[in-house]
């Protein structure tokens, strides 16, 4: 390093902020943390300056390849600091509004005969394709996604609750006539405990499913809003040409927000699609490690597959062994006329539990029925 | 005597130290574990599996002469399990000897069913009393969430408090690496308190002498035979499951028991199932060798 006479920690915070720009999730104690970290290893030595980093910096193999990328453009002196994402044209504000279901607001006076008319207005809005509609239509609609309230899926736990019949509580009721200086009494009961299962979207965003990637994101978000509510797990993927995480971004509680979120972080809106391709690098990276096992997987797709239909029966097959229940949602099902035709969804249908049509609200509500009995 | 043992020890010579008990990492592994040691701060390793992220809990351990104790994580994993329980049938037991002996002091009874040797210590608690030691809180990511809180909770001030017995302190903090399969993410104020590294399958040359340090039975020529068949395999992404370290070395003793001098298809098919777990894979690799023995 030849700019050490600026000052070592100025410099180093001055990386830790560059890093921060690109996107890794520096906090204020990582930062210390890295300073106590350089201290203690020497500053002279640039490759224990890039470990250090590593290991204080860093929480996850994502946050590596970026820190890689920073650390060479910014110790190195090249002009090729990953800048970040412009921000896009007409960010539109937060809603303002809390995530709930707004009751008719303040138009209690109103005619009679209007609140009629749009209550089949609205009637109406639930069974549109949401491809089809037009800019004001959406703004509604948007509104009414607060009215899905999905249930999560249950799953028996490996622990125990009390209950008043099943299997005999033999710790509960021993300490039970502990209490009572080893007199026995009252047997206790247990019953295996319910929890939560993990639900697991996967969304295509590729060109073919554009109109649908704002509901489906929106449909996400709430799954995962309603998810938190109940002490579940709802963990959301864009599928396309690559994978990316979205998680985070849809547990921010507002949805405008979150979707703002989630469009900086998606790279691939509306490219290609490779579903098997990126079906696999899912079931690699996290499916089979645990994310999907014993879950309910739910794909949202249209079938239209660029690379190899086998490739994607195959991952499709996977993932069904791996997960509790694989749900196929296709905006095009319900339609009038529709045929599975698709060479991808030829492929995946046979790998499937649920195949649900997913193109309006409607459909949407029934999609969490679905999800919720599995 | 652990501050007298590390106090000295440069990253490099920390390496070979780990080496000298047949565990070897590269100088990323080596200085993380020694900032690990030196700033006193909980190592998080995540990585594929078999890539040895278990085997440094041991492996540090060993090199330093401290007592591993070793926490498994499991769904539903609860303090009572992390920590310390009550061992209640031994205290109904004393109830009862206590009764047929004819004491009546109500109060005393009470308070010696809450003694020491009545305490079940569990790992973390153990960790602690036992201090020098080291500690692996192993698949931290199968536990839940509230655990986590918990588990942040002792290893930011190393203590525990006993409400009938009192706070047990750790004379010197142990020494902690935790172990994650990323089946979910942790939160991020544990791993803010955490070292972080990601462990990668070693290359070529590293994983020969992994072979020949954890295997030395085995011949030069088929270690390294075995060593550049397992690269190759990593190299190629249609493998549900790549096969790790672990399953290197369990192949290059299968075929080492097989009687194997070099691999050829046979020996190799008969032995396939130490290398991979998967059908399809099975079938992927058959075709893969076929082509490379060829070449």
């Amino acid at each position: 390093m030849s700019t050490v006479d600026r000052g070592g920690d100025e410099i180093l915070l001055g990386f830790a902020r560059a890093l921060r720009t690109a996107g890794v999730p520096v906090t204020q104690d990582r930062a210390h943390g890295f300073l106590a970290a350089t201290a203690t290893l020497g500053l002279d030595d640039q490759r224990a300056t890039y470990l250090a980093g590593r290991a204080t910096l860093c929480g996850s193999p994502d946050d590596l390849e970026r820190y890689d990328q920073v650390f060479t453009a910014y110790f190195d002196g090249r002009d090729g600091l990953p800048r970040p994402r412009p921000a896009q044209a007409g960010v539109p504000g937060f809603s303002g509004l809390p995530d709930t279901e707004s009751a008719g607001a303040g138009e209690s006076d109103a005619d009679e005969e209007v609140v009629r008319a749009r209550a089949s207005e609205a009637e109406v809005l639930r069974h549109r394709d949401v491809a089809t509609l037009s800019a004001a239509e959406k703004h509604r609609l948007n509104a009414m996604f607060a009215t899905l309230q999905p249930r999560p899926p249950l799953r028996r736990t490996s622990r125990h609750q009390h209950w008043h019949r099943g299997q005999v509580d033999a710790s509960r009721t021993l300490r039970a006539s502990l209490r009572r200086m080893g007199e026995p009494g009252e047997i206790a009961w247990r019953r295996r405990g319910v929890r939560p299962r993990r639900v697991v979207l996967l969304v295509d965003v590729s060109g073919s499913m554009s109109g649908y990637a704002d509901a489906l994101l929106r449909l996400a978000h709430r799954f995962t809003q309603a998810g938190r509510a109940n002490g579940g797990v709802v963990e959301t993927f864009t599928v396309g040409t690559r994978v990316t995480h979205l998680t985070r971004a849809m547990r921010i509680g507002d949805p405008e927000r979150a979707l703002v979120a989630a469009g900086e972080t998606v790279p691939d809106w509306s490219g290609g699609t490779r579903l098997g391709e990126t079906l696999r690098i899912f079931s690699d990276r996290w499916g089979q490690r645990g994310m999907a096992r014993g879950a309910v997987v739910v794909v949202f797709s249209d079938g239209w597959e660029r690379g190899d239909p086998s490739l994607l029966g195959e991952q499709m097959a996977r993932l069904r062994r791996v997960a509790h229940r694989v749900v196929w949602v296709n905006p095009h099902r319900g339609k009038s006329g529709y045929e599975p035709v698709q060479q991808g969804v030829l492929a995946a249908l046979p790998h499937c539990d649920d195949f649900v049509a997913g193109h309006s609200l409607a459909t949407f509500a029934e999609l969490s029925e679905v999800i919720s009995r599995a | 005597m652990e501050s007298s043992n590390l106090a000295g020890v440069a990253p490099g010579e920390l390496a070979e130290r780990l080496g000298a008990t047949g565990y070897l990492c590269d100088d990323a592994l080596a200085t993380v574990t020694y900032l690990a040691l030196r700033m006193q701060r909980p190592l998080l390793l995540e990585g594929e599996p078999g890539t040895g992220k278990t085997a440094l809990a041991e492996a540090i351990a060993e090199s330093l002469a401290l007592p591993l104790v070793r926490l498994q994580c499991y769904e539903g994993i609860d303090a009572t399990q992390a920590l310390y329980d009550w061992d209640f049938p031994r205290q109904i037991l004393h109830l009862r000897a206590l009764e047929a002996a004819g004491a009546t002091a109500v109060e005393e009874a009470e308070k010696s069913l809450y003694d020491e040797r009545f305490l079940l210590a569990r790992p973390v608690l153990q960790a602690l009393q036992a201090s020098p030691a080291v500690l692996l809180v192993d698949e931290v990511d199968r536990a839940d969430d509230e655990f986590e809180a918990f588990l942040l909770e002792v290893l930011s001030t190393y203590q525990v408090s006993i409400p009938e017995l009192g706070t047990v302190r750790a004379a010197t903090p142990p020494i902690v690496v935790l172990t994650s399969n990323r089946t979910r993410e942790l939160h991020d104020a544990l791993k803010r308190r955490c070292l972080y590294h990601w462990i990668d399958h070693p290359g070529l040359e590293r994983e020969v002498e992994i072979v020949r340090s954890r295997a030395p039975e085995i011949s030069a020529v088929l270690g390294r035979q075995v060593v550049s068949v397992v690269q190759e395999l990593r190299g190629r992404d249609d493998l549900q499951k790549p096969p790790g370290v672990a399953e290197t070395l369990d192949w290059a003793r299968a075929l080492h028991y097989f009687g194997t001098a070099e691999i050829d298809l046979a020996s190799a098919s008969a032995t396939l199932g130490a290398l991979v777990k998967y059908r399809e894979d099975a079938d992927r690799v058959r075709h893969a060798l076929d082509q490379m023995l060829r070449a």
